[in-house]
């Protein structure tokens, strides 16, 4: 095969090859490990050096490398967290979620640049530069996991694990045309995954499609004495079989699907509501009362939470150190001036601000208040639905810098994903089109569909989003010919 | 509208050093994205809702005691800016 059939293969299909002994690990992992070293769109912060690692036919995942997002602790491998605090360190240990997916037989490729300490939604937020997205090299690959996103969609990598607090994973997924899927809050562990907010931080996959992501999903999952929040799944992951959604109800809420979503997303968002009634489904409108808040109450909790874990960043045990010889506290503040970009020191002043005394209840606690509300607004809907559905971004991908003076205008890029990490339940986004960006761009940019389902319907989700992949037939290929 | 001093009080809180252009920066942000999140404001009354501080329901369960090998503090160290036998060194806490 050449490096572009083999590239051109899902990571099933790999599989698939590997254990019918036609295709040796070997020579993927050469094949992709050119195309990573290669890597023009700044996707990856780091890229093996060494020849193919032995590899396993047998393991369930047979060989076919992994890129990682660098909040994963990595041992003895640059974790950076796209952060300049963290340059250059090298963990003494490896996140369990990673540990498991190399016990599963998957290689670490590479690692993969991200917005810092995962906030962001657009990539810009890198203290190592933006990626650039496979689709149009001007325009961001979203954020905060931009660099798993453009990897896996410009054919970097087979597959990549990313992390979601409030989208990171579905909105860069939606905008570099792959499948993101963000599982239930505590499927996987959270143990060295370098903490943001940790009730809403959840790891997760970024995949060519949704059998991929079955695959990569099962092999993270699982509990772990090291995170007792984490409960892994009731059953185990299965690959997706449905062929149409005979009797699934799908409920589209109103405040999510209508108001601030640009035409083109709202024309695809459309088009797939139709094919998903042809497969059989029922699709009716629906409210969540309390969605509109969410983008309030996350931008009060994340922050809250982010305050507080960041404050570890001191320069005393890991990382950087900026010491001017003016005693203790100097060094505590000049390393944290000089090591945190604009982003992250306005959500820890955003967070510090909502905890301080005599805000704590107006902010912090009417926040938790309106998580719950939204929790109960899901609860309601899903006693007449089977999932929610709704477009994953409310636009296309937009130019580099287009927004980065705006905080406020980059916020609304989670709209319409916010709700369902703080309910806490699985959410997927799946390449649903193309649309063009408004103000008469005539390049076509990927459009991405979110489905929502209770918790723990992990496989209920990956089967109705696997029908209607089938139905779609989206065609990648654009971003890995471009690349 | 945040005030420079209210700015500045926070970053001391947060252990933050602001240049002068931060502050008036940080300032109007701040104040831009608090005015949008006071929206909560209109929800009205929320007495009697159980703020969620985590999405799962879960009950502590206790396992056994099984001591097993950690980090050794030479590994752990080895991270450290400044490390000293046996631990991290800091600048005097006493000189400011």
């Amino acid at each position: 095969m050449t490096a572009t059939e083999l590239v051109g293969l899902t990571a099933a299909e790999a599989i698939g090859r590997i254990r019918a002994g036609e295709l040796e690990p070997a020579e993927l992992w050469s094949a992709y490990q050119q195309r990573a070293q290669a890597d023009d769109l700044n996707a990856y912060t780091w890229v093996a050096d060494a020849d193919a690692p032995a590899a396993d036919p047998a393991a369930p995942l047979a060989g076919v490398p992994v890129a990682v997002k660098d909040l994963f602790c990595t041992e003895g491998i640059p974790s950076q967290a796209g952060s300049r605090i963290l340059e250059n360190y090298c963990p003494p240990y490896t996140a369990t979620a990673i540990q498991n997916i190399y016990d599963a037989g998957a290689p670490l490729l590479a690692k993969t640049n991200q917005d810092e300490f995962a906030m962001g939604s657009s990539n810009e937020n890198s203290a190592y530069g933006p990626v650039l997205n496979p689709w149009d090299r001007a325009r961001v690959p979203g954020g905060s996991s931009g660099g798993s996103a453009a990897a896996v969609a410009a054919g970097l990598a087979p597959w990549a694990t990313g992390t979601d607090t409030g989208g990171s994973i579905r909105q860069p997924a939606a905008l570099c045309g792959i499948v993101g899927f963000k599982p239930t809050y505590g499927a996987i562990s959270r143990y060295g995954m370098i903490a943001f907010a940790s009730s809403l931080d959840q790891a997760g996959t970024f995949t060519r499609d949704v059998t991929d992501a079955a695959l990569l999903l099962e092999a993270m999952v699982g509990k772990d004495p090291y995170d007792s929040t984490c409960l892994g799944l009731p059953e185990p992951v299965q690959p997706p079989t449905a062929t149409d959604l005979r009797g699934v109800r799908l409920g589209v809420p109103e405040e999510l699907s209508g108001e601030g979503i640009e035409p083109g997303v709202l024309a695809a968002f459309e088009r797939t509501l139709d094919i998903a009634r042809d497969l059989g489904a029922t699709v009716e409108s629906t409210h969540l009362p309390h969605a509109a808040h969410g983008l309030s109450a996350y931008y009060l909790i994340a922050p809250a939470e982010c305050s507080s874990n960041l404050a570890r960043f001191d320069g005393v045990r890991y990382g950087m150190r900026v010491d001017d010889g003016g005693g203790l506290l100097d060094m505590y503040t000049g390393t944290r001036a000089a090591g945190f970009g604009d982003e992250v020191k306005r959500r820890i002043m955003l967070g510090t601000y909502a905890l301080s005394s005599g805000y704590y209840d107006a902010y912090y606690g009417r926040a938790q208040k309106v998580r719950t509300k939204i929790s109960e607004d899901f609860e309601s809907a899903f006693s007449a639905f089977d999932f929610l559905v709704t477009p994953t971004s409310p636009g296309v991908a937009f130019e580099l810098g287009a927004k980065s003076d705006d905080p406020l205008a980059m916020y609304f890029n989670d709209f319409c994903t916010v709700p369902m990490s703080l309910a806490g339940i699985p959410a997927l986004s799946i390449p649903n089109g193309t649309a063009q960006a408004p103000g008469g761009s005539s390049t076509e940019l990927p459009t991405g569909f979110q489905i929502a389902g209770p918790a723990f319907s992990e496989n209920k989700l990956l089967n109705a989003a696997y029908a209607l992949e089938t139905a779609l037939a989206f065609d990648s290929s654009p971003a890995r010919e471009a690349s | 509208m945040l005030s420079s001093d209210q700015v500045l009080h926070v970053a001391r809180l947060a252990r933050l050093e602001l240049t002068d252009e931060e502050v008036t920066r940080m300032g109007l942000e701040l104040s831009n994205v608090l005015d949008h999140i006071e929206k909560i404001g209109e929800l009205g009354e929320l007495e009697g809702v159980v703020p969620t501080s985590h999405v799962v329901e879960l009950e502590n369960v206790l396992r056994e005691d099984s001591p097993h090998q950690s980090l050794s503090p030479g590994v752990v160290l080895a991270s450290a800016p400044d490390p000293a036998p046996g631990g991290f060194r800091v600048p005097s806490p006493g000189t400011s």
